[in-house]
């Protein structure tokens, strides 16, 4: 691995030297390094690239990591990864992608995520989306996550566009059975000409499942956004999605939601903020000795937090 | 240490500030009080630099600093405590204390800080300032990190407003503390009784206008005024 992956890895990963318990880093399309552990392992798959991961029921608490990197410019990378997660096994998944792009070709990654969580499973889903590089090829990110929850259990998910990430269409959806709870955290910053756009689409199924999402944005320069929720209550549950977003310059953020709700018992919300920062905020930062352009930083920087 | 001469301040065709002249001294602890809408909120948001006087000047140390910004002002060592506390998304209360106190703290400092305004420090520390905190928790949150900053002259902006009577008497204690251990100006816009009685000077601001007036004066008749609206409440249960 050379300084660029090195850095990719640090970004999108945080990954800097040993990396402990399992992992898989993949580069331009193919891994380059894995690691199994006792209680977690990777597999290749046969018929379509990507890996499978297994982890056995009732670990107790293992870290697993599969960053991927690209570097080769005008490569278009597909991968499709399945996780299945033991019984009342309790891990955290780092992923990530970054792009480092010099060059005219545009590159992409889209890569294809299914959680498969057995009963009392938990998890938590560590996800980080960066572009880098001084070339006009565009860097695309198209993740696609796709959660199955069984009884008990639950996903956190973190979700963070860092910058540099010309186009990106993100889109999660989870099918929630008893008891079982999807909490998903999404921060997002685009400037320039670059266009984001989310779609979440989680269908409480079973009695007592919960989701709560909450979306942060930041759109500034001539960039786009557009959040579009969807939260179908088919049975008694609860639903939160939360979507506040902070334009500057030329931003536009356009927010849709869309709550559903199919049963008397099921209770759902959608809040929806869109504006500039407010100028009391800008005032108040001021008297602490903050110069505008610093204030507006901050508040910004703890927003996306 | 901080003077104002001649300030005028008129908006929407209102006369809010009709010529004010005052001289706040060095460690001095200055008690600004009047009816509601006297303009004394703006007086404060004056010497903050948040609104600029249509004339006068506002000098400190000798320097002319009306044209200057707030935060020049802030790193000349003006602070200010917000009337209504502002809320954020994101910045916590250790956020807000760091940057008040323009250096790096530990949560142990901020914690201590907190602690000085009555608040359960390690509940609050990593909070959001934001609508999930109470208006009094707001208000103590404000007052600890302006006080934080160890200001040469810090203003604050009816401290008591937004909060129940009951939560003020062990705020006003803070203010008592200051006033013992004070280094530099403070300047308080309020009604409350105790804080006038601790003040050097007491200000009052009628019509936009400075009215002289003694300290003495001027505590009989907001206790007298206190104690007839007590009697009025008072009476109106009875019947």
């Amino acid at each position: 691995m050379n300084d660029i992956d090195k850095g990719l890895l640090k970004q999108v990963a945080d990954i800097d030297g040993e990396l402990e318990g399992a992992y898989n880093i993949r580069k331009d399309g193919k891994g380059i390094e894995r690691k199994v552990t006792e209680n977690v392992n990777i597999v290749s798959k046969s018929d379509v690239s990507g890996i499978d991961i297994f982890v056995k029921e009732n670990t107790k608490f293992e870290i697993v990591h599969i960053p991927v990197i690209i570097t080769e410019s005008g490569l278009k990378d597909v991968v499709y990864n399945d996780f299945y997660i033991g019984k009342n096994a309790n891990v955290v998944i780092v992923a990530g992608c970054g792009i480092h792009n010099d060059h005219h070709k545009d590159s992409q990654h889209d890569g294809i995520h299914r959680f498969f969580l057995e009963e009392g499973a938990k998890v938590k889903y560590i996800e980080k989306h960066y572009g880098e590089g001084n070339g006009t090829g565009k860097r695309i990110l198209n993740p696609v996550t796709e959660v199955t929850l069984q009884k008990g259990a639950t996903l956190e998910m973190e979700t963070v566009q860092i910058r540099g990430v010309d186009s990106t269409i993100r889109t999660t959806r989870g099918n929630l059975g008893e008891d079982t709870n999807l909490v998903i955290s999404e921060k997002i910053m685009t400037d320039g000409q670059q266009y984001a756009e989310t779609i979440f689409e989680v269908n409480l199924n079973g009695n007592n499942s919960s989701t709560h999402v909450t979306s942060r944005s930041v759109a500034t320069g001539d960039s786009k956004q557009k959040f579009v929720s969807k939260v179908y209550g088919n049975t008694k549950c609860f639903g939160h999605v939360e979507c506040d977003a902070i334009i500057k310059e030329h931003g536009k953020v356009i927010s849709v939601p869309e709550i559903t709700a199919n049963d008397m018992e099921a209770n759902l919300i959608h809040e929806a903020a869109i504006g500039k920062i407010a100028g009391e905020q800008i005032i108040k930062l001021m008297t602490l000795g903050l110069s505008e352009k610093e204030a507006e930083e901050e508040i910004i920087q703890g927003f996306l937090k | 240490m901080l003077e104002l001469k001649d300030i005028y301040f008129k908006r929407d065709n209102k006369n809010i500030l009709n010529g004010i002249n005052l001289n706040i001294e060095e460690d001095s602890f200055v008690a600004i009080t009047g009816p509601n809408g006297s303009g004394k909120s703006t007086l404060a948001k004056i010497i903050m630099g948040i609104e600029k006087p249509d004339s006068g000047q506002v000098v400190l140390d000798g320097i002319d600093i009306t044209a200057k910004s707030i935060n020049e002002r802030a790193k000349m060592g003006i602070a200010f405590a917000f009337q209504q506390p502002v809320k954020f998304k994101g910045i916590t209360v250790y956020d807000m204390i760091r940057l008040s106190s323009q250096k790096e703290i530990t949560k142990k400092d901020a914690c201590d800080i907190l602690s000085m305004v009555g608040l359960c420090a390690k509940e609050y520390v990593d909070r959001e300032i934001n609508n999930s905190l109470s208006g009094g928790e707001l208000k103590r949150i404000e007052i600890a990190s302006v006080v934080a900053r160890q200001s040469r002259l810090t203003v604050f902006d009816e401290p008591e407003a937004g909060i129940d009577l009951w939560s003020f008497q062990d705020l006003i204690k803070v203010f008592e503390k200051m006033r013992e251990n004070i280094k530099g100006a403070t300047v308080i816009i309020s009604h409350q009784e105790r804080i006038l009685n601790i003040a050097d000077e007491i200000i009052l601001v009628k019509d936009g206008k400075i009215e002289n007036s003694e300290k003495s004066d001027l505590i009989k008749s907001l206790a007298q005024n206190t104690f007839k609206c007590c009697k009025l409440q008072g009476g109106a249960e009875n019947e």
